[in-house]
């Protein structure tokens, strides 16, 4: 397993043929209209890098340092130009020969060893110190703020960490029907420390379908996190970890829109067998026609009988789902769910900001693109807002939350679970 | 530049608008040309007083300034190619306001021209220009290129919108061109000189435009032929019925045999050329039309003309045009993108003349555009790794505008002059017009600051 070079994207680079398209999706551009802050000028400066023809200069780094890694640019970009995959080789040649700064190492040191994880998340749970710099604090239930990060980003809400996570909660295996495959859930650490209930509810609608499941203990990490620290070395013992983790899997299934293209990754890392086998759930719903059965078998679902708490309900679109064109299944789901009415919002596409370790080191910038989502979110009158990336959950409470809106956030399995149970009860959304 | 030079402008715009590092300087030197011409320092103004006071001590120092918006112009309008200073106006980027009863709207010039549409369309009204950038491009970079786009053919191009400026001379005054009112004669009309001006005459720092009402339907058509002179008829036959189609795009057999493999509509291999014809305006009126439209063309060597039924097949028609810049790589690696305009009549010809050139020269060359206006983008496609091939393209695209030329029109319809053309424009313009231009440039800016190396040939 080894990541690609700045130099294998050689070729990519050349194909970046400055017309400026990228300022049209770049959250940072749009944010703060520099040419430093958009694909292009980056792309200019990775491949200068590349040449020779500059040092890591300061000004270099500011720029390459200020991305979220979306690739809205390769979205837009007429030679799909891989952007973020380039900012990522860029990053790890910079940490190869400058190193980290105390929070990027602390960033990937943490994700990167599930057992440090599993301790600070712990630890956090209990309101204890969550890492150095940063101090998981309680404050009281009924304000709705319930932890804060006041070092890093002061204000910046947080879900309380439940004290079970996902391998409390869940065994290893859990049988189905026999001749079905086995699907092997990749949870990630959002689901996981964050919303284990979330993960739990995909398990259990997976194995209700009659698959059997593997949630494999020693799994770890997607290595996004790393990805975006520069930390290569430890992206590729997380991608070494999960490819020998789900060896037994038929199919690999994840909730969780940034997993799903940080274990994508591992394709350009030789892994190609692990990534063809992974699905996203929405798409793996959709694409096995699993929501008419989850339904068919429930009748007397969540209809017009028992009311919702709320009847219109929206999508926001994660970046790492929109880069890999998924945006069709999450919608269909939502559509055909009974008893709630799908608004598309305007501005569903739109980055929310959180960026991962984006946010934490430019907090100011992250709240500003995330504010962009409020008139979209308005102007849609909607009572609730689904995703399927728990960064994006995060990242959307404290934006509403901030702009004093009552709107409710949910992960999309909540909902469907939810739905196919027959009462919506939503515990996120409490967040 | 100076460490005194550089705090004077940093006490004007702030340190972190006054960008002088080499990374700095490298990813302000260039634009969709893809040329490279580093400035010394790069400024990012605010207001038109700042604005004004970086003109006034870039005049003191004799220091050439290039303004710059998305820098996606394909003109090298905005490369600071004598150095100096690089004025990105790009964080001025306010609608400053929208008059409902005047239906005119004030915007600064780093307003992206999506976004103002979109401002003005969300009140019922309506902007017009619309260049293949609008996503991107900003309204002054339009209006220093004069900027067109499909819509232009019924609604006219960026100038006709224009109805006044704030303007920052070479000298650092400010000043002030037309008004408010669609009707004004007074003086010298300043503004539609410095419309299309390309940053040469002056810095446009606020813009009042012209809006119409948003047209309350739309209806198109992609019509397939099987030869491209039956499309060429086509578009004749629609105007000489007396109708004024919204866009009228066109694609020749190089451009559909790109995309045949991506476009969401079957293209056959009969198709040798294609039609995307757009009609606005009431309902009743739109159905009309379109419907004389489909008797009209019929004649035309027409294998099939489809009628969008609704939003979807409307963004699968346009889908088919969106392919094309992405598609065109496969014919080679660079590309040659010229803009050239001829009278709509005599489009057959120009579309000849091409062919010849692309057959004699051994060079592909791809062409699509407006073919309601007469203005065909022709790409010439090569591979400039091979032997003398940057030569044999500069041969074609010399013959591409002499044929343009030749036959009444114009070497840029709507990219502008820049650098990349300047050496051709002695083709178009007399001598003694070419010098009357050099005496306007020389009135509004005598010291030759202002984006100098742009639009006049070489000497």
């Amino acid at each position: 397993m080894k990541n690609p070079s700045l130099a294998d994207y050689h070729e990519a680079m050349r194909q970046c043929v400055k017309c400026g398209a990228c300022q049209a999706k770049c959250p940072t551009y749009r944010l703060t209209r520099r040419e430093g802050a958009v694909a292009r000028g980056k792309i200019a400066l990775a491949s200068a890098l590349a040449d020779g023809e500059i040092a890591m200069e300061n000004a270099l780094l500011r720029d390459l340092d200020f991305c979220l890694l979306c690739g809205g640019c390769a979205t837009a970009c007429p030679n799909a130009v891989p952007t973020p995959e380039i900012v990522a080789a860029v990053r790890r040649e910079i940490s190869a020969q400058r190193g980290f700064s105390p929070l990027t190492r602390g960033i990937a040191r943490l994700t990167a060893s599930p057992k440090l994880l599993k301790m600070a998340a712990r630890m956090a749970a209990a309101g204890e110190t969550l890492a150095p710099g940063i101090v998981a604090k309680r404050i009281p239930e009924e304000s709705g703020l319930r932890l804060r990060l006041p070092k890093a980003m002061a204000g910046r809400l947080l879900p309380q960490i439940p004290r079970r996570n996902l391998f409390d909660r869940l065994p290893e295996k859990i049988a189905g029907q026999p001749g079905k495959p086995t699907i092997g859930f990749f949870a990630g650490c959002g689901l996981t420390y964050l919303f284990p209930h979330v993960g739990e509810m995909a398990v259990h609608l997976l194995n209700r379908l009659g698959y059997s499941v593997l949630f494999p203990k020693n799994q770890g990490c997607c290595g996004i996190p790393a990805t975006s620290c520069g930390d290569g070395a430890a992206v590729e013992r997380l991608a070494a970890r999960n490819v020998n983790a789900f060896a037994g899997a038929d199919i690999i299934v994840t909730a969780c829109a940034s997993c799903y293209s940080g274990i994508g990754a591992y394709r350009a890392m030789g892994a190609a067998d692990f990534s063809g086998k992974t699905v996203e759930f929405c798409d793996f719903i959709v694409r096995e026609r699993l929501q008419d059965i989850l339904f068919a078998e429930k009748k007397d679902g969540a209809d017009g009988n028992s009311p919702a708490p709320w009847r219109r309900v929206t999508w926001h679109d994660p970046c790492h789902l929109k880069r890999h064109g998924l945006t069709a299944a999450p919608r269909k789901i939502l559509a055909n769910l009974p008893g709630i009415d799908f608004i598309e919002m305007a501005g569903a596409s739109l980055c929310c900001g959180l960026g991962g370790s984006f946010s934490l080191k430019h907090y100011d910038a992250s709240k500003a693109i995330g504010a962009a989502k409020i008139p979209g979110l308005q102007a849609s009158e909607a009572e609730l807002v689904i995703t399927s990336c728990p960064g994006c959950l995060v990242q959307l409470q404290d934006t509403i939350s901030r702009a004093g809106l009552n709107i409710r956030v949910a992960h999309v399995v909540e909902v469907l679970a939810d739905a196919t149970a027959g009462k919506y009860s939503l515990k996120s959304g409490q967040v | 530049m100076t460490p005194k030079q550089l705090a004077q402008l940093q006490a004007i715009v702030g340190a972190e608008n006054c960008l002088a590092t080499e990374a700095d300087r490298l990813i302000h030197a260039y634009d969709a040309t893809q040329r490279r011409h580093p400035p010394d320092i790069v400024v990012y103004p605010n207001s038109t007083e700042e604005v004004s006071q970086v003109m006034r001590l870039a005049h003191t120092w004799r220091l050439p300034v290039t303004p710059r918006g998305a820098g996606s112009g394909f003109s090298g309008g905005a490369l600071p190619v004598a150095g100096g200073v690089e004025l990105v106006l790009t964080r001025m980027n306010r609608i400053l306001e929208i008059d409902r009863e005047n239906f005119i709207a004030v915007a600064e010039p780093g307003v992206v021209t999506a976004d103002f549409q979109r401002a003005v369309e969300s009140l019922g009204l309506f902007y017009p220009p619309d260049p293949a950038s609008q996503e991107f491009c900003t309204l002054g970079g339009n209006i220093a290129e004069n900027a067109g786009g499909p819509r232009c053919l019924k609604y006219g191009v960026t100038r006709d919108y224009v109805l006044g400026l704030t303007v920052v001379s070479a000298q650092g005054e400010i000043f002030h061109t037309g008004g408010r009112t669609l009707k004004n004669v007074a003086g010298y009309d300043l503004t539609h000189l410095i419309v299309g001006s390309e940053g040469t005459l002056g810095i446009v720092t606020a813009i009042t435009l012209k809006l119409l009402p948003k047209p309350a339907s739309k209806k198109t058509m992609l019509a397939q032929f099987s030869s491209i002179n039956g499309a060429a008829r086509a578009v004749t036959a629609i105007i000489s019925g007396k109708i004024i189609p919204t866009t009228l795009e066109f694609m020749d057999a190089a451009t559909i045999s790109c995309i045949r493999e991506r476009s969401p509509i079957p293209l056959p291999d009969k198709c040798q050329a294609a039609l995307i014809i757009e009609v606005d305006g009431d309902p009743a009126q739109v159905e009309t039309q379109m419907v004389a439209i489909a008797t009209l063309i019929a004649p035309c060597d027409l294998l099939r003309g489809q009628i969008a039924a609704n939003v979807q097949d409307t963004e699968r028609i346009w889908q088919v045009r969106r392919a094309v810049s992405p598609s065109l790589k496969q014919l080679g690696p660079d590309k040659f993108n010229e803009d050239i305009v001829v009278p709509r009549a005599q489009l057959p010809q120009m579309i000849e003349a091409l062919e010849e050139i692309a057959a004699r020269l051994q060079v592909r060359i791809v062409n699509f555009g407006h073919a309601g206006d007469g203005n065909i983008h022709v790409n010439i496609m090569v591979d400039l790794r091979q032997e003398r091939m940057e030569e044999k393209a500069r041969q074609a695209v010399g013959e591409v505008f002499q044929a343009a030329v030749g036959l009444r029109g114009s070497i840029s319809g709507e990219h502008g002059i820049g650098t990349v053309k300047a050496g051709y424009l002695g083709l178009e313009i007399d001598p003694v017009a070419m010098a009357m231009m050099r005496r306007v440039k020389a009135a509004f800016d005598p010291d030759n600051l202002l984006n100098p190396g742009k639009i006049f040939p070489p000497p």
